[in-house]
């Protein structure tokens, strides 16, 4: 994992004393909250329904065991002794004063965390494959190429009041973990036909208000002027970007207005003007980032473990644990395991400081000290002994962490919402705690096998609904909170945006209306196939007749 | 005349502006001024043969590659901040340093704020009209925050992977010199 050497722990600290100043001045009353405001934004600060908000950056969702150990001592110093993992693979406190915020800030990088970039109109922190560097799938680490974003992004002079937010993602694996087409930047290692790796280039994906799946302008762009071609990129974004309308100012409407090709083609035309030598980052450069990256010390082992094999015979909770949270590793002997941030009942993405400890723990005796953290909030051990999975699952189990149920119909993903967020015109907590209940048997769970529910409180999409197999979308209809339903999106490498149900549900009918629609697949699947592939093959009318027709 | 701050050799200083932006529907004064690209288009020769310097203002949507043939002979470029959230004059500031080389002033006008002052600094520009009353001395406490960057712009100033490289090379040196 990567370190922090003395440039980049300089670096940090010179942040937070800058910061300090700037909030120091605030309370002297040298400044307006209207002055203030940009700058505390650019420290991932914003002004909430009940207090400040810390959106904590865990760079490319990496977490060593001492960041999360430092991410506990913060929630309970400067918080209510919790946090919130969001769908961009950071940490959000909801519970800061503006007075500690300085403080909570110098703590974070202690341990080489912050809140840079969490905010405002720059480049906001990469997603990358959370399997990264246990995965057999991928052709190349996608951190060491996160991280050269990140040096590179970090207070970039001339990308730091662009026309809006901006987003990249990094996979190396075809199946597509990242969500990488709704980024501004999506970008795909590969391997071009002369074995060369490259990246894929997608641009102007993206959710919100208008909804828009990535398109490719470059299929094989050398990885070694990776950093050029961004520069040219974000040039020609931040150059003709909308300035006049912050619904229409992110890239995606600037690719869809221009038409991906002429976009490509000024692209082009940029970087073949931009000095690569000057950008790009130099072998020795790059080589020390990767070794960072190098593979830990894994042990020789067998195939099969004797001890989880006998174990799990025992032990049907730990049976259905490594069924549905365990994957393959790409070193024979070890397996990755999801850890559930959704146990019904509580808030998606939500972590209490005793779990992170835990967490830190497990991480530390059981998987070289690496956590991650997937863009769904839920973390990952990457790294563990199929010998270990008992313990390890005992352990999560006894701070209710072993909820089975990655990728099944209650590990839904669900923004904030009314009860946080001043954006938001419904809450999306409690919808996700309703549906969760109404599915908590784990048989019916496992049954209905693979669907994405997630779950937005307003038009700007951080739960991501238009890419849920069900999406969910809070709307307000005269000061009544109303839930409109969307069938078949995708975030994957099929990804698509969702299409619209029909009229919005009262709040009380969500969870029933998705009962309705688990049942239509049911009745209608054919073998092999996921909610997304029944919905596919069979259109919308089915699902649509059962939600609406009972009820009128 | 209205004070600026410049930043010449390394160093911020307050200095009287000797460039007066001219409106389009006024007359020009004598002596040195800044007009619009669209008057400096039509105008600019006639302007400059009076003896005097002739700089350019650019709007945020107007592209500094306009200027490109007249750069060798403009004193100024004062590039528009209508707003400190629009960050297009900081991509038109590189261009004229890096790309076409130009050695003239680049001035930030507008909405210019002190803290704004590092990426401005980074990106090339040399001249600041402050619209918040920033001293130069606080302009170079902004600017002298960070001991570190991370990428090279139009500025000077090596980047971190530069400085680990060197930092690499001394130690290879120094061992080197203990095998001797």
């Amino acid at each position: 994992m990567y370190q922090y050497d003395a440039i980049d722990k300089a670096f940090l600290d010179d942040r937070v004393s800058e910061f300090r100043t700037q909030v120091q001045r605030r309370l002297a009353g040298e400044m307006t909250e209207d002055q203030f405001k940009p700058l505390r934004l650019m420290n991932g600060l914003y002004l909430q329904l009940h207090a400040y908000m810390l959106r904590v950056a865990v760079p490319y969702g990496t977490l060593s065991s001492a960041k999360m150990r430092r991410l506990a001592h913060v929630a309970r110093t400067y918080d209510k002794g919790y946090g919130h993992f969001t769908t961009r693979t950071n940490m959000q406190f909801h519970w800061i004063k503006l007075r500690e915020a300085p403080d909570a800030i110098a703590s974070l990088a202690e341990d080489g965390l912050h809140s840079m970039q969490t905010s405002g109109n720059c480049i906001r922190n990469t997603t990358a494959d959370p399997r990264a560097g246990a995965t057999a799938e991928e052709v190349d680490d996608p951190r060491v190429w996160a991280e050269a974003i990140r040096q590179w992004s970090t207070l970039h002079p001339e990308f730091t009041y662009l026309p809006r937010k901006f987003k990249i993602a990094i996979t190396a694996a075809a199946k597509d973990r990242t969500a990488a087409k709704t980024h501004d930047i999506g970008l795909s290692l590969r391997r071009g036909r002369d074995g060369s790796l490259g990246f894929e280039v997608m641009v102007g994906g993206g959710l919100g208000r208008t909804p828009y799946i990535g398109q490719t302008i470059r299929e094989h762009l050398p990885v070694g002027r990776l950093l050029s071609y961004l520069e040219a990129i974000l040039r020609v974004y931040n150059r003709h970007g909308r300035r006049d309308n912050n619904n229409k100012a992110r890239i995606k409407i600037l690719v869809a207005q221009l038409g991906t090709e002429e976009f490509a083609r000024q692209v082009e035309a940029e970087f073949a003007l931009i000095d690569g030598s000057k950008v790009d980052l130099p072998d020795e450069e790059l080589a020390r980032i990767r070794g960072f990256f190098a593979p830990p010390a894994f042990a020789t082992l067998p195939a099969v473990s004797k001890v989880f094999e006998e174990a799990k015979a025992r032990d049907p909770a730990l049976a259905r644990f490594a069924r549905q949270n365990t994957h393959a590793h790409k070193v024979r002997g070890y397996v990755i395991v999801d850890v559930s941030l959704k146990a019904p009942g509580e808030t998606p993405g939500d972590i209490s400081a005793e779990q992170m400890d835990v967490m830190a723990d497990l991480a530390d005796r059981y998987s070289f000290g690496e956590i991650r953290v997937t863009h769904e909030q839920n973390l990952v051990l990457p790294h563990v002994k199929l010998d270990d999975l008992p313990a390890v699952h005992a352990a999560l189990a006894a701070v209710g962490l072993a909820t089975p149920n990655i990728n099944l119909i209650s590990d839904i993903i669900a923004c904030p919402g009314l009860d946080y967020c001043s954006l938001a015109n419904a809450r999306a907590i409690p919808i996700a705690q309703d549906i969760a209940r109404k599915f908590a048997d784990p048989d019916k769970a496992e049954q209905i096998g693979e669907l994405k529910i997630k779950i937005s409180g307003c038009i700007n999409a951080c739960g991501h609904h238009h890419v849920g197999h069900i999406g969910i979308l809070g709307v307000d209809k005269k000061g009544e909170e109303f839930y409109q339903l969307t069938l078949g999106g995708s975030g994957a490498e099929d990804a698509e945006v969702g299409k619209i149900l029909g009229p919005a549900l009262p709040a009380g009918r969500v969870a029933e209306a998705v009962d309705q629609l688990v049942e239509v697949y049911l009745r209608e699947r054919k073998d092999g196939e996921r909610f997304l592939d029944t919905y596919r093959r069979a259109g919308l009318e089915p699902f649509k007749e059962a939600v609406y027709v009972a009820a009128y | 005349m209205s004070q600026l701050i410049e930043l010449r050799a390394g160093r911020f200083t307050e200095a009287a502006d000797r460039f007066p932006f001219v409106a389009d529907d006024e007359a020009a004064p004598a002596g040195d001024i800044i007009v619009s690209l669209a008057r400096y288009q039509a105008e600019g020769e006639a302007l400059a043969s009076d003896g005097r310097r002739v700089g350019v203002l650019v709007q945020s949507h107007e592209a500094v590659e306009d200027l490109a043939y007249d750069l060798p002979c403009i004193p100024v470029v004062a590039l528009s901040f209508p707003k400190f959230r629009d960050g297009r004059a900081y991509s038109s500031a590189r261009v004229l340093r890096e790309r076409f080389g130009f050695t003239g002033e680049v001035r930030a006008v507008g909405d210019v704020l002190r803290e704004q002052a590092l990426p401005m600094v980074r990106c090339g520009f040399d001249a600041f009209a402050p619209a918040d009353g920033s001293s130069a001395e606080a302009w170079a406490a902004v600017v002298g925050r960070y001991r570190h960057v991370y990428q090279r712009a139009a500025d000077a100033r090596r980047p971190a992977f530069e400085e680990r490289a060197a930092g690499a090379r001394v130690l290879a040196t120094a061992e080197a010199g203990h095998g001797l």
